[in-house]
């Protein structure tokens, strides 16, 4: 690999607290040599071709937290290279994919195979994910221990919640002696039986079932409360309503864990789903406006502390039923940052609180080292034209499934370039 | 109010999904066509050839007697050529889609589909993928258009006006399409709309409606002109929505000790299918006085008739 320059470029890398106008030089091995303000045309031998970035911006490769992956199992909805290719048009270069496939990620043996087809079939970054539960059935404890040591990232049942406390209590003892992760979706299911959609108005209106906010509120409280005695490493996958917020500030103060939320819940609300709109027929489900609202006050004051696509991709046919027998689900990796932008775009964030979201605080609850662009590492970031407007088309999609949640949305802010390793692996065209 | 003559002639909407779609002018155009079935259907000779060489379709996914029947006879009297699909025996058992039956029926040129599905918005979905006209008789919890229609034929025709009635509906509402159509339109024509149900059988936010909400059936019916009861369906118990069929008798079945706080001419309606001495005491419903339980299911013909000519012309 050739030595590569880029010049004037708008370098945002949170955890390096670096926001300023300069350039990144990238080794022959693919790893970051120099970046910032220091890096620019006085200083570059002048026999070396350099690329001016005119001002587009650079981020680290985004981190996203949940992905869904349809390998093995469910090849027709994604696979590893379709993944991959969705992921870089989208600038994500690290992905942590849940377990949820057929058969379920809940033994070394299906590990082994997950990891070979990653690297052959893809070009990004793939963190695995194991089951809490085996064949996600929250009865019997995985093998945290062995999954661990064959490279799972972290525990969770990905679209299931561990209801039974008592096994809650034994996954994070469990969890506590192996020092893994584990990452629960909080949503009781009693409360929640048969539930489409958020309880109110527009599930009376509709006349579907409805899923009440404290259905998340009380798998919430209940596991912080089994965290005050054990303390595991912890996190929510997405939280959706305001009402969970208010129990994760009051008990941030005093416990460590954390949480994240969709782009979907951040961007949308229950009003959205319109007319049976299947591709919105989501997990958590879109509450409403005020809740919307205080999710984005959530990363403002550093509350919540990722983003996830929530990348769920489901054919066509899994779609065009009714609302009650449609999957759940949206298909969202490749839009994740520019409809992330659109809470800068519209003065809801400041840009470095939406890129830390993506990149360093991910990847800092997951103890490894991507989501930086700190000198001597792999040289994973984006280039982004910040205001570029494009608009969500499905046939424009680059994953397998075009269950978009946002068909038709205006975005402002499109990647142009994603690199892996130094690698130019994305380009728009 | 319904013998008021309306301007605009021609209906707003190319499918009949709910009542929420329509206008109060539509409301009107059915009900003032409906009018004129009524005799029609009290006659010898009722058939009419206004709807022949037009196909209708029949597809109900769940029983049902009265509104099935009640829209074949609709169409036949009209003169259309009706089919009605029991889909016990039909490909749909065997695992097709919705859209795929739609699509297949679709081939065949209907001119109307009247469909009956378990699912809300299935007739929604259904009226996206056809050509022909799509008539509602019920999806899921959501509405119920025709039965609030000849619900609203059958106040008028008694009390010769909606238009600020207390008009109160009781009983399982959370899971009851007839009665979020019959909220709909009973708001539309100005009656003041009572809601009573215990708290687990209330929908959510459904005061949003603009309505009035009761968990005591006594204070609900005070000064009620009509009483509409709601059918009570048997698996509620196992989930726990209710204790027993005996404490939902005595605190929301429909007694002559409570009906004494409606006033003196109040009428009892039902959609029926009814359970006795459940949601309402077996004699009341059968008072040629009180109830106009039957008068409905007539009612129900002629509404069918006028949706059918209105939407397929």
């Amino acid at each position: 690999m050739k030595k590569q320059y880029f010049i004037n470029g708008n370098i945002i890398d949170p955890y390096n607290s670096l926001n300023e106008n300069g350039g990144l030089i990238i080794d022959e091995n693919g790893k970051i040599e120099a970046i910032g303000k220091k890096v620019n045309t006085n200083n570059l031998p002048t026999r070396e071709k350099t690329i001016d970035l005119k001002g587009k911006y650079i981020f680290p490769g985004l981190v996203d937290m949940r992905v869904f992956v349809g390998e093995p199992g469910y090849e027709y909805k994604e696979n590893f290279k379709t993944l991959s290719g969705a992921a870089l048009s989208g600038g994500v270069t690290s992905v942590v994919t849940m377990p949820n496939t057929d058969p379920v990620i809940d033994n070394v043996s299906i590990v082994d195979f997950l990891k070979r087809r990653g690297r052959d079939k893809s070009k990004i970054n793939i963190f695995p994910c194991a089951a809490l539960t085996r064949n996600i059935e929250g009865n019997n404890m995985t093998e945290f221990g062995l999954l661990q040591s064959r490279g799972i990232i972290a525990f969770t049942d990905g679209i299931k919640t561990i209801q039974n406390t008592r096994l809650m209590s034994r996954i994070m003892n469990s969890a506590y002696d192996f020092g893994c992760l584990i990452m629960q979706h909080a949503e009781d299911y009693e409360l929640a039986q048969n539930g489409m959609i958020n309880s109110g108005i527009i599930a009376t209106k509709l006349g579907l079932a409805g899923i009440p906010d404290i259905a998340e509120r009380i798998i919430i409280e209940r596991d912080l409360t089994l965290l005050e005695k054990i303390k595991c490493r912890y996190h929510i996958s997405q939280l959706s309503s305001q009402k969970s917020i208010e129990v994760i500030e009051q008990r941030k103060e005093n416990l460590s864990f954390s949480c994240g939320v969709s782009i979907n819940n951040l961007s949308l609300n229950e009003n959205d789903i319109g007319d049976f709109r299947t591709f919105l027929k989501l997990s958590p489900p879109l509450r409403k406006e005020e809740d919307r609202v205080a999710l984005v006050q959530g990363l403002r004051d550093k509350t919540i502390d990722v983003i996830v696509s929530d990348h769920k991709p489901e054919d066509e046919e899994s779609k065009r039923l009714t609302f009650a027998q449609a999957a759940t689900g949206a298909s969202g990796i490749e839009t994740l940052l520019s409809l992330s932008l659109e809470l800068y775009h519209n003065q809801s964030l400041k840009l470095e609180t939406i890129i830390q979201a993506l990149t360093s605080n991910p990847a800092k609850i997951l103890k490894i080292n991507k989501g930086n662009l700190s000198i001597g590492n792999d040289a994973d970031f984006c280039i982004v034209d910040l205001n570029k407007p494009w608009i969500v088309k499905k046939e424009n999609m680059v994953s397998k499934s075009k269950n978009t949640s946002i068909e038709g949305k205006k975005l402002q802010g499109k990647v142009t370039n994603t690199f892996v390793r130094g690698e130019e692996l994305f380009e728009l065209k | 109010m319904a013998t008021k003559i309306t301007k605009a002639v021609k209906i707003s909407q190319k499918h009949l999904l709910g009542i929420q779609d329509l206008s109060i002018n539509d409301v009107h155009i059915i009900l003032n066509e409906s009018q004129k079935f009524i005799k029609l259907n009290q006659s010898k000779n009722k058939k009419l050839d206004i709807l022949r060489g037009k196909t209708q379709i029949n597809l109900f996914f769940e029983p049902s007697t009265r509104t099935q029947s009640s829209f074949e006879l609709a169409g036949k009297r009209l003169g259309a050529d009706v089919m009605s699909i029991n889909v016990n025996n039909s490909s749909i058992k065997k695992g097709e889609t919705l859209i795929d039956t739609a699509m297949t029926l679709n081939a065949m040129h209907p001119d109307i589909i009247v469909i009956r599905h378990q699912d809300s918005g299935a007739c929604n979905l259904l009226s996206q993928k056809v050509n022909c006209t799509v008539l509602n008789a019920g999806d899921g919890r959501r509405e119920h258009p025709t039965q609030a229609l000849l619900d609203a034929l059958t106040i008028i025709n008694r009390k010769k006006k909606i238009e600020g009635l207390r008009i109160a509906i009781c009983g399982d509402v959370l899971h009851s399409r007839v009665a979020r159509s019959n909220i709909y339109l009973l708001n539309m024509l100005g009656a003041e709309v009572n809601i009573i149900a215990p708290t687990n059988l209330m929908p959510k936010e459904i005061e949003k409606f603009g309505v009035n909400t009761f968990t005591d059936m006594n204070k609900g019916l005070k000064d009620c002109d009509i009483v509409m009861m709601l059918r009570l369906q048997n698996e509620r118990m196992s989930n726990s929505f209710l204790s027993s069929n005996r404490e939902y008798y005595e605190y929301y079945g429909l007694t002559p000790d409570k009906l004494d706080h409606a006033k003196p001419d109040a009428l009892i309606m039902h959609p029926g299918p009814m359970n006795r001495g459940i949601e309402i005491d077996t004699k009341l419903a059968d008072d040629i006085n009180k109830s106009v339980i039957k008068e409905q299911v007539e009612l129900g013909v002629a509404v069918r008739m006028a949706c059918l000519k209105i939407f397929c012309e």
